[in-house]
């Protein structure tokens, strides 16, 4: 009966290879003591001004560095550099999102043991990102006032897989006539119970509790390790 | 647009099994959920480029789309919802992020016809297994780094 086709049974996750390096990647964050906070929204939605507003704040009290995707130009990493954290940009070229060993490879010649806070910022991109695991503690979605309430509501499959949401450029939100609470319940209604923090990278709106949010969050983590 | 870098690595994937159980893949069968973030229909355009010169050429994608389950507290079961827009239970209307199903991007099987290498294909296309078990030595190396 060799026209019959046999059934071999495989059950492998196709993201398998990303999810391996994506585990080695947080074994090695873990062991060097870094928490790791990786960044998704759509283009144009302020994830660079805000990433340089934290790391600005941020490297008072910690050491702080960056990872930053984006397809061709290094324009992102010559902007963070400004907050005088360590920087390296990943040009991704023609893909359109950040996987396991691009963040791997950037990482190849760190010393992660003396940093408190590595933060990946991903490309601008709402679809992509949502499926790959770069080992990241923290996965943060952003959005801008500016692009509309519905947003979670276009996009569902990256807010739910986020741990937190930031809406930026709130000190637009009049201009815009942004409606904050539609576009928080429509957060809630993609990803129940995700907390949400309103920013102005522009005023500093916000950030305080953002910080917090990643102070405790770290501490946290690090209970956890040692325990 | 990720979906011919997933339909690449189902057909690496395939190919790695292929070589090792010797045959020619006809069909790959994959779960893909709700919440995957991969597009079906852009899925299965992009699987037959990815096909294209390797020995899954002709072969069928075989999809099973899987919706998205959630636990319910406050009812203590599982529920499928129908929409990625409102992650409320259909039964008590309660929220719930505590996902159950629906993330699924998994091969499950192939379709493999012939018994093995030698009986089943014509002696000229055993050499174009040989890049099948190529492709299958990478994916080794990637999962020894574990």
């Amino acid at each position: 009966m060799k026209n019959e086709p046999r059934m071999i049974e495989v059950r492998k996750n196709v993201l398998k290879a990303n999810d391996v390096i994506a585990h080695a990647l947080r074994d090695r964050f873990r062991a060097a003591g870094v928490f790791v906070v990786s960044l998704v929204s759509s283009p144009g939605s302020g994830k660079t001004a805000f990433l340089e507003k934290t790391l600005t704040l941020l490297r008072q009290n910690y050491s702080v560095a960056a990872l930053v995707g984006d397809l061709a130009t290094e324009n992102d990493a010559v902007r963070l550099a400004r907050s005088q954290a360590p920087v390296k940009q990943i040009v991704t070229g023609t893909v359109c999102h950040l996987e396991a060993a691009m963040v791997e490879k950037a990482l190849a010649d760190w010393d992660l043991d003396q940093l408190d806070f590595l933060f990946v910022e991903n490309v601008g991109n709402l679809v992509c990102p949502s499926s790959y695991d770069l080992g990241e503690n923290l996965r943060i979605v952003l959005m801008s006032v500016t692009e509309g309430e519905d947003k979670p509501l276009k996009y569902p499959t990256i807010f739910n897989s986020a741990d937190a949401g930031v809406i930026t450029k709130i000190d637009l939100a009049k201009v815009v006539e942004f409606d904050e609470s539609a576009a928080l319940a429509n957060i809630q209604a993609v990803r129940p119970g995700m907390l949400v923090f309103t920013v102005s990278a522009k005023t500093g709106l916000g950030t305080e509790n953002f910080l917090d949010y990643l102070r405790s969050r770290r501490a946290v983590s690090q209970e956890n390790a040692i325990a | 647009m990720h979906e011919l870098s997933i339909a690449m690595s189902i057909v690496e994937m395939a190919e790695e099994e292929a070589a090792r159980q010797g045959g020619h893949v006809s069909a790959v069968h994959l779960k893909l959920g709700a919440l995957s973030g991969v597009v079906k229909e852009a899925l299965l355009s992009s699987y037959e480029m990815a096909c294209e010169g390797t020995c899954l050429a002709g072969s069928h994608l075989i999809v099973e789309e899987i919706p998205i389950v959630m636990f319910c507290a406050p009812c203590n079961a599982q529920r499928a919802i129908s929409s990625a827009q409102w992650f409320c239970c259909p039964e008590c209307g309660s929220p719930s992020s505590d996902i159950v199903q629906g993330k699924e991007l998994e091969v499950v099987a192939l379709e493999i016809l012939g018994e093995d290498v030698d009986d089943a294909l014509p002696s000229r296309a055993v050499s174009e297994i040989a890049p099948c078990e190529m492709v299958g030595q990478k994916m080794i190396d990637l999962e020894s780094r574990k």
